[in-house]
């Protein structure tokens, strides 16, 4: 499983920061990137649907394997 | 019920359908009983008022007006008896008076974009322990008293300090900024002069703090603006002045209501008290709901050309209200919409705005309301609303309790 930030949506909500910041980043514009390739590790699936259901501007996206 | 201002220059509402007036008291009392209302009988609610305002009520609506930057335009943010178009020497569009919030693209990003490392999560991370002291010194002057005022007394000192400190301005001058804060957003159905007194010697206090900071410049966050620059030029006095009172404005208010309804959630819910003060785990999904369910901003924009929105005719230069807490009570986007759920995780509010206006304090903003509701319910682990005192709510876009009597059970100090 990946996660995908839509940099033309995200509009820095930081939802996502503070729900998994293993799997999320900030910029210095407060803008938000996925760390690496966004590749989730198991454990770390629950946190990365939450992130993408809380985020306001349904920037973020999963890709599933 | 409807306890009138005086000084209005409207009458009584008779309707909230077709003659609303959203700086009516009974409003912002009745806020969420209104939204219902109007949700289930039509989503665009209209008044004649104010030179023509509609009040779309739905997260769907709300979400398309915020994103239709080329109908809606944000040169007037608050809705006000005189309209922007009425004003000569008003800033047109794409600018407005006060970038980024009344300006419109392509300007607007520009224009953001300056201020955005100064509000970015890492920048403002550091300023928690100033905060914490600044709470702890705060319930610490409260002393021993039995009933608090929550909101007077504590809320409310809070943003003004964090931000006079941000930008370098005295302290103790909170007081000041803080009533000409108050005369722009909550004396909006006064006679316009007065409206426009409070804009002039709010202009005038930071033309001053500005000069100072010209003549003595320091690490603040006035000086960063005025060494900023935009299109390879420094920004005009004009555009340093208009973005510190933007900042003043924007986040003063907001966030004194946003902490003051936090903590009336508390005082009158007390299982969700007992649960916080017994699992601290719970805070951050807390917060998000408390901005969710008592979302304080309520933001406008002013149609370009006349528009045909979804049925509604629409006239050049009427006002449109954007309730974003409305759009976060709608049972469409949310499960349970009407229900305070302090552990809810699927949240997908929108208290910070949606689309390219998003809050561009809102790191800072979540951060001092987490903070201060963490210091308050540390040092005053059981408190109620006081009997036999009464909660004021603020008049106007910004919703949250003006005076908020609490009565102290348990404390910790
Ligand atoms: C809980 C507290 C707060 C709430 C609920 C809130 C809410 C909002 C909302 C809904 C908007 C969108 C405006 C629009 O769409 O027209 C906004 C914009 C803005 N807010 Fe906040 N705000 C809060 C606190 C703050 C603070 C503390 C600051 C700064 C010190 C701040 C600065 C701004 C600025 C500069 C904008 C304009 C952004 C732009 O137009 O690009 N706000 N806020
Ligand atoms: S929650 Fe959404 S809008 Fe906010 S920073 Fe993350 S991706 Fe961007």
């Amino acid at each position: 499983m990946q996660v995908k930030v839509d940099q033309s949506k995200c509009q820095g909500h930081n939802r996502c920061y503070a729900i998994a910041p293993e799997l999320f980043d900030v910029d210095d514009l407060g803008n938000a990137f996925e760390i690496g390739d966004g590749v989730v590790s198991p454990q770390l699936v629950e946190k990365a649907r939450l992130a993408v259901a809380n985020c306001p501007e349904y920037a973020i996206s999963i890709v599933e394997d | 019920m409807t306890t009138l201002d005086e000084k209005s220059i409207y009458g009584p509402v008779t309707s909230w359908k077709t003659d609303f007036d959203h700086a009516d008291p009974s409003y912002n009392e009745n806020a969420h009983e209104i939204w219902n209302e109007l949700r289930g009988t039509c989503p665009v609610a209209h008044t004649e008022r104010y030179g023509g305002t509609w009040l779309p009520v739905t997260h769907e609506l709300v979400h398309e007006i915020a994103y239709d930057t080329e109908h809606f335009s944000s040169r007037g943010v608050v809705v006000a008896t005189v309209k922007p178009s009425d004003l000569p020497d008003a800033i047109p569009a794409p600018i407005g008076g006060a970038p980024p919030i009344t300006s419109d693209p392509p300007f607007h990003q520009d224009a953001r974009r300056i201020m955005l490392p100064a509000f970015s999560p890492k920048t403002i991370e550091q300023w928690e322990p100033e905060i914490r002291k600044l709470c702890r010194e705060l319930i610490a002057d409260m002393k021993k008293a039995d009933v608090v005022d929550a909101a007077v007394q504590f809320a409310q000192h809070i943003p003004v300090n964090v931000i006079a400190r941000m930008l370098g301005f005295p302290p103790e001058d909170g007081e000041i900024f803080r009533g000409f804060v108050h005369d722009v957003l909550e004396s909006i159905n006064l006679a316009p002069g007065q409206r426009a007194e409070a804009f002039m010697a709010l202009d005038a206090y930071v033309a001053k703090q500005v000069q100072d900071h010209i003549d003595n410049p320091r690490d603040d966050l006035t000086n960063f603006l005025l060494n900023a620059k935009i299109y390879d030029q420094p920004l005009s006095l004009q555009h340093v002045g208009g973005s510190i009172i933007l900042l003043l404005i924007a986040g003063i208010d907001t966030t004194w209501s946003a902490i003051g309804s936090s903590l009336w959630h508390l005082a009158t819910n007390p299982v969700d008290r007992r649960r916080l003060v017994d699992n601290p785990a719970l805070m951050p999904t807390a917060i998000e709901e408390f901005l969710r369910a008592y979302a304080p901003v309520t933001m406008a924009r002013v149609v370009k050309d006349d528009y045909n929105f979804h049925g509604n005719e629409m006239k050049q230069n009427d006002w449109v209200l954007l309730p974003f807490p409305a759009a976060n009570r709608d049972p469409e986007e949310f499960e349970n919409a009407d229900q305070v759920l302090i552990d809810r995780e699927v949240n997908r509010h929108a208290a910070f705005g949606l689309g390219i206006h998003r809050c561009l304090g809102s790191n800072l903003a979540r951060l001092e309301l987490r903070v201060a509701v963490e210091e308050f319910i540390a040092a005053f682990p059981d408190f109620e609303l006081a009997p036999d005192e009464v909660v004021k709510w603020s008049v106007g876009q910004i919703r949250g309790p003006r005076e908020l009597p609490v009565r102290i059970n348990a404390r910790t100090l």
